[in-house]
């Protein structure tokens, strides 16, 4: 039935050269600490920490349709987690490893309450849920109750040493969770994601099974937010509940991903670079600073809704880390337009 | 193979659907004409599973379904159409259908390859493959929501009035693409569409509903002769 010669495509010369440059660059920053001094490794801990929230953010929205206002809960529950594994004596290292694994753990129950909320409901519930935790926190007096509570297991290494492993740490957790969703998208199951961002109820009219769909998506985002709670606390050393569990943390990361594209995988990164050094240059600014970023995201969402990385890619059809499919048609003369 | 037993669905105090009875057997290609608010949609929703029936059951090769959800009964083998088109925007037209095909058909890879690509050829979308579905036109819309289903792999196909808003000409098309479609794979069909001329062209059956009933199911010349149906529908439409 169809000619000989059609191929699909999902790598093109251009993506997979920088899909391995994306690997490089992996396996650069690795060595930065070696080569670099200790305040450049502490403001790449913390953009890493922006990038993995803002690419989680966007597994929710972008790819679920499900905008949550409430992922911090598990970057507060992340946090928290990993100071209460270090009570119990656990290295705060491997604490850090154990309180994602608790987030993903603790967003299971949750996503069968949650999940049953669309649209708005979905974000005040979410809200409503990290609320709520962050409460409970503030009873509890083993960490540190409203005050607070600091991660001081971390002071029996030396400071360079901790920074190092804190930083190497967050790499790997950034680059373990980007790729687990690369990895995602091109899965079988990375065109049914999409579909349901697209049209939920044509998605399960075709087959797709959306309330699963939708509960991968948000194990994994929370699972992710947990790992980049967990390197807050040690990027930071010192929280308390009301910071961690700050509403704002839910502002930045719809900031980074609707400058960035929602729903692009490219996107999220880029965003979480732009708020990094906004954050760099204005962050002293207390209200004005506020005040700019909310009003550059309603610019973007009303003049370039689909973002720096979705205007890219709709003017000059570049795909640098493709998910998609393009159909070779060799054998016609007719080339499909991009 | 797909049954519909004493099928009701109540709205408030509407009865959109009053007890009804359908059977399509294998191949079958079933027309639904009925004057607005004789219940065809919603017939087909309880059918295609988005809707429960208040009352009655609904079977799939002997097997119950009426609980089951719609992404099950894709899974099954029961694809629906749209009277409005619903494309992925955002994704481009092969990934439209392969998510039917991967989702749906339970197919992988290269096998969802081929069918999606068999199926775009059969619709006519094949040169416009890699284009955005939300940069289509109606027509385009249209035969991609019908690409789409099919490349779930159905048995039965539930197609609610795709041909409205088409030219004759385009509607010619369109018959000839089911025409083709019942030929090569013994695809059964269920088509509600307001356009009898164009309806008795690919159905060998046809069913008229009126006020959540069926009045008259048989060979299409006879329906329209059934003076219940003249009544119902041409009696209006002529008014």
């Amino acid at each position: 039935m169809n000619e000989p010669g059609t191929k699909i495509q999902r790598w093109t010369p251009v993506s997979s050269s920088f899909t391995s440059g994306f690997g490089l660059l992996i396996v650069a920053l690795a060595f930065v600490p070696v080569v670099m001094g200790a305040s450049i490794v502490q403001d790449l801990t913390t953009l890493l920490i922006l990038v993995l929230m803002a690419v989680m953010w966007n597994a929710l929205a972008g790819y679920g349709g499900l905008v949550s206002v409430g992922q911090q809960a598990y970057i507060g529950l992340g946090a928290y987690a990993t100071v209460w594994f270090a009570l119990q004596g656990v290295n705060p290292y491997w604490g850090m490893v154990l309180a994602t694994v608790f987030c993903a753990l603790v967003s299971v129950p949750l996503s069968f309450i949650v999940l049953r909320f669309r649209g708005a409901q979905f974000a005040i519930g979410t809200w409503v849920v990290a609320e709520a935790i962050g409460i409970y926190v503030s009873f509890d007096n083993q960490l540190g109750a409203g005050t607070g509570t600091s991660l001081s297991q971390l002071d029996s290494y030396a400071s360079t040493t901790r920074e190092h492993i804190t930083y190497w740490l967050t790499l790997g957790m950034t680059a373990f969770f980007v790729l687990l969703v690369f990895a995602l998208l091109r899965s079988r199951l990375g065109a049914s994601l999409q579909a349901i961002r697209d049209d939920e109820e044509a998605a399960a009219s075709v087959g797709v099974s959306v309330l699963g769909g939708k509960r991968i998506l948000f194990i994994l985002a929370s699972a992710g937010c947990g790992a980049a709670g967990a390197m807050t606390v040690a990027n930071i050393l010192f929280i308390e509940p009301t910071s961690i569990f700050s509403v704002n943390y839910s502002a930045f990361m719809i900031f980074m991903v609707l400058v960035g594209g929602l729903g692009t995988f490219e996107g999220p990164i880029i965003g979480a670079i732009i708020l990094y050094f906004i954050q760099k240059q204005f962050g002293n600014d207390g209200t004005w600073y506020l005040i700019g970023l909310g009003s550059s995201a309603i610019v973007f969402a009303l003049l370039f809704p689909r973002g720096l990385w979705g205007m890219l890619e709709e003017r000059t059809g570049l795909r640098f880390m493709p998910v998609g499919y393009r159909v070779k048609r060799s054998a016609s003369p007719h080339e499909a337009g991009p | 193979m797909l049954a519909a037993a004493g099928v009701r669905k109540q709205f408030g105090a509407l009865a959109a659907l009053g007890g009804v009875d359908l059977d399509v057997g294998p191949g079958d290609a079933i027309g639904i004409v009925g004057p607005n608010g004789a219940g065809k949609t919603t017939l087909l929703n309880v059918l295609a599973g988005t809707m429960a029936p208040s009352g009655g059951t609904v079977s799939f090769r002997g097997a119950d379904v009426t609980r089951s959800s719609a992404a099950r009964r894709a899974r099954l083998g029961i694809a629906r159409a749209h009277q409005v088109p619903r494309p992925f925007g955002a994704m481009t037209v092969f990934e439209n259908c392969l998510v039917g095909a991967t989702a749906g058909g339970g197919l992988r890879r290269r096998a969802a390859y081929a069918r999606c690509l068999e199926v775009l050829e059969l619709c006519g979308l094949i040169e416009l493959a890699d284009r955005r579905a939300d940069s289509l036109g109606l027509l385009g819309r249209k035969r991609l929501e019908l690409a789409r289903a099919l490349a779930t792999d159905p048995v039965v196909l539930l197609l609610d009035e795709i041909g409205a808003g088409l030219t004759d000409a385009e509607a010619a098309e369109l018959v000839a693409m089911l025409k083709a479609l019942r030929g090569e794979q013994g695809l059964a069909v269920v088509w509600i569409e307001h356009i009898v001329h164009v309806l008795v062209q690919v159905v060998t059956r046809l069913v008229c509903m009126d006020a959540g009933r069926v009045i008259s199911d048989g060979e299409p010349a006879a329906v329209m002769r059934d003076a219940r149906v003249v009544d119902a529908y041409l009696g209006t439409a002529a008014a």
